[in-house]
């Protein structure tokens, strides 16, 4: 037996006899393998199951229940189960390890230690369900004033001068993050689209090109042109609402993109414009791209080529000088920024990078929206930022830490069914989710899938309209940047100064 | 622009061919005004535009599409043919960095030396540069079903040459021709270091007589070039040879020698998907 077989399980398969009727259908259902049929009893190999939940979900006698595994380790304060474990298994394979969605880490998440603030007396708050409180967001470069010119006859005659550069209007400060056909399945992605194109909000693409049958949801997409440029080509330009050239992602800044040659079915090979079987490899960096004045081309590139339509974003991930980054992202001609935090999330990353490179979102926006400020850029552009918005009190603490759209991917496939378990790299995701396998992704119903995501952001929604108006604010673009109504509650007054923000009780 | 403006800028030809001065005055005109313009000649039904006077001017024939030919007087800027699908580009000079950049198809001829990054990331088209050209040459252009891009380079070329390459065809020359038309052979080494590097697919061919071994990046491989290789070489060459005037003998007076992928996943082996 090698030591590799010995590292320790996380979870157990627990199966009540007296409950399972034996029909086996948790065993078709596990997609990992963990389960079988011996024929007498279902029977679990611990060691490969990931807690996915699907076997105990899918079991008519609600007989099964996943279990923390209670065999424990010598107990080691600093050589934790979870440092034990990677080196077990680097020791085993020499390779480096692989993880997927967002930084694990027990890190201390800022959010979670700011508060709001609501209306008391002195000025009066807004009851949303009788009154309008906008949620909508122009998305785009803004002029900086409007010019407006008499009609020389009829002074009473005003019309409006100034010339509007490419924009759009969004009814929630909403975009579904960019997510691949590819990291995720045909009907996750066809889900999403259908969803945003009904709340009208946004969604992106991912940098693995637009399959066909998205086109006409375009209107809400923003695709992706990355360092691999994959499906980019002139239908790809024109079926968009926006496009993004994506210098980074929070899960593993500075990394490339790697999409192993099993995933490269036809239908992957037709969208990204790539054989069957190959690897989709993403340089790490774009290599047209190593300075500003070079991004400043690409972006030029991009207006050329959609003929000024369009807006153009720069997406990067949020690293310790995102600030100066950003302006020249913004000097460059970007009409959009997304920046992307240190806990979003990836289909596949090295374990190393998604665990330990990157800064936290909360700080990123606060910096780069005050930078910005000082430059007199700020207003010209709109800020999106990700990097685990969980729900919709992160949301609005992002939009008051200065950013203007929140950029959201786990909320969605939890919403979809994921478990969390982290195992998209592997594609054998049992919801179908993080999947190209046809057996799984047809787990994946489009409609049901669609109307939870609606209901997700319709509540959402609905929880900014509700804290907006205890805040006594009637419009979300009111609020964004608007710093005086945060107050921090952490351990640390050094976040609080450069958040800008009030420690509670100030 | 107003229309009067531009046609005092344009020398009609007939035949569906017009003339723009880029520099009218001696002052080249910016980027953006100039391919307006290109937009508008082909708007009103153009088929062939000859530039004249180019001067660094960026992004010509970016994303066009259809049945267009493009002669360019002077030195295009970076980006030549951007996203470009189907028409046709010869340039009668030099060319800045990045000619072909993510081009779906067409064809781009460079009568001088090429910049750095020409294909990057092409998906179809050809590419044919009469001298030498920079670094990271053809890096990840990538076949898709009849897509098949095609780089020839008379001259040679630098380091990172076919890097991440997945799919198509990079040719590498080393001739060095003069302005008399006279052909020799290149002094300069026919490519740089890291040639090949993270190759996964296609094949990159050298006419030389170097030992390329210790040249060679990750996951590329050294073959001497089988029959289907020259079977699959030979109409490119042919075509390349009498758009600029090479007898093809000349070509056949060296060997060839072919890189090629080790693997279509060189990096599958290096990750462990292991739970921990």
């Amino acid at each position: 037996m090698s030591i590799e077989h010995n590292i320790p399980n996380y979870f157990r398969v627990k199966i009540e006899s007296d409950h399972c009727k034996k029909c086996k259908r948790c065993v078709s259902h596990c997609s990992y393998g963990a389960l079988s049929f011996n024929n007498e009893k279902i029977i679990s190999d611990d060691s490969k199951c990931v807690a996915c939940n699907r076997c105990a979900s899918m079991c008519p006698g609600k007989a099964i229940k996943i279990v923390k595994d209670e065999s424990c380790l010598p107990p080691h304060g600093n050589y934790s189960r979870r440092i034990r474990n990677i080196i077990w298994a680097q020791s085993g394979t020499g390779g480096v390890l692989l993880s997927a969605t967002g930084n694990d880490r027990p890190i201390r998440n800022i959010f979670d230690d700011l508060l709001l603030d609501a209306c008391q007396v002195t000025n009066p708050s807004i009851d949303p369900l009788r009154e309008t409180i906008e949620t909508k967001v122009f998305f785009g470069r803004k002029p900086q004033k409007l010019d407006f010119t008499t009609d020389p006859i009829d002074p009473n005659k005003i019309s409006l001068k100034t010339e509007f550069l490419p924009h759009f209007e969004i009814d929630m400060p909403l975009m579904v993050g960019h997510m691949s056909l590819g990291s995720i399945s045909y009907n996750a992605c066809m889900a999403i689209y259908q969803a945003v194109n009904e709340l009208n909000i946004l969604a992106g693409s991912g940098e693995g090109g637009l399959h066909p049958d998205f086109y006409e949801y375009g209107k809400n997409i923003i695709t992706e042109v990355a360092s691999g440029r994959f499906g980019v080509d002139i239908k790809y330009l024109q079926n968009t609402v926006g496009l993004e050239i994506k210098i980074g992602q929070g899960a593993k800044p500075g990394h490339g993109g790697h999409l192993p040659g099993e995933k490269v079915n036809s239908m992957i090979s037709q969208t990204r414009m790539i054989p069957k079987g190959s690897d989709a490899l993403s340089p790490y960096p774009h290599h047209d791209i190593y300075s500003i004045e070079d991004l400043a081309q690409l972006i030029s590139a991009l207006k050329e080529a959609t003929r000024y339509k369009v807006p153009i974003g720069v997406k990067i991930a949020a690293v310790h000088n995102s600030a100066p980054i950003a302006v020249g992202i913004v000097r460059g001609g970007a009409d959009f920024i997304s920046i992307d935090g240190f806990r979003g999330g990836t289909g596949a990353a090295p374990r190393i990078i998604r665990d330990h490179a990157g800064i936290p979102i909360e700080l990123a926006i606060a910096s780069v929206d005050q930078r910005l400020r000082q430059e007199g850029l700020r207003d010209q552009v709109t800020l999106v930022a990700g990097g685990s918005i969980r729900y919709s009190a992160d949301l609005i603490k992002a939009i008051a830490l200065g950013a203007d759209v929140g950029m959201v991917g786990m909320p969605v496939l939890i919403a979809l069914g994921c478990r969390v378990c982290q195992q998209c790299f592997r594609g054998l995701c049992s919801w179908g989710i993080a999947t190209q396998k046809p057996y799984l992704v047809k787990r994946l119903d489009i409609d049901v899938a669609r109307n939870r995501i609606i209901n997700l952001f319709h509540a959402w929604n609905e929880e900014l309209k509700e804290i907006l108006g205890a805040m006594g604010i009637d419009s979300i673009e009111s609020l964004r940047s608007n710093r005086d109504r945060l107050r921090y509650i952490g351990p640390n007054p050094r976040i609080a100064d450069i958040l800008n923000v009030k420690h509670a009780g100030e | 622009m107003t229309e009067n403006t531009l046609k005092e800028k344009i020398n009609m030809n007939g035949n569906n061919s017009i003339e723009i001065d880029c520099a009218p005055n001696g002052k080249p005109l910016n980027y953006k005004i100039l391919n307006e313009e290109i937009h508008q000649v082909i708007n009103s039904g153009y088929k062939k535009i000859i530039l004249n006077k180019v001067c660094g001017q960026r992004f010509i024939g970016a994303s066009l599409q259809g049945d267009l030919e493009f002669v360019i007087n002077g030195v295009p800027g970076n980006d030549l043919g951007i996203f470009m699908d189907g028409p046709k580009i010869i340039v009668n000079d030099n060319c800045e960095d990045q000619a072909g950049n993510t081009m779906n198809n067409g064809t781009i001829i460079i009568h001088g030396d090429g910049g750095d990054v020409i294909g990057l990331s092409a998906r179809g088209g050809k590419i044919y540069v009469k001298k030498d050209v920079g670094y990271r040459v053809g890096i990840h252009i990538k076949e898709y079903e009849r897509k098949h891009p095609v780089i020839i380079i008379g001259g040679t070329a630098r380091d990172f040459l076919g890097e991440y390459m997945a799919g198509g065809l990079v040719i590498i020359l080393g001739l060095k021709i003069l302005p008399d038309g006279k052909i020799t052979e290149n002094d300069y080494p026919i490519c740089g270091n890291e040639l090949g590097t993270g190759i996964h697919r296609g094949k990159i061919i050298l006419r030389t007589n170097e030992d390329l071994q210790s040249k060679l990046g990750v996951g590329a491989k050294l073959f001497k070039p089988d029959e289907d290789d020259l079977k699959h070489i030979e109409p490119y060459l042919k075509e390349f040879c009498e758009i600029f005037s090479i007898p093809y003998k000349i070509i056949t007076q060296k060997p060839f020698k072919v890189v090629k992928p080790i693997s279509k996943r060189p990096f599958g082996g290096s990750y462990c998907g292991q739970i921990v």
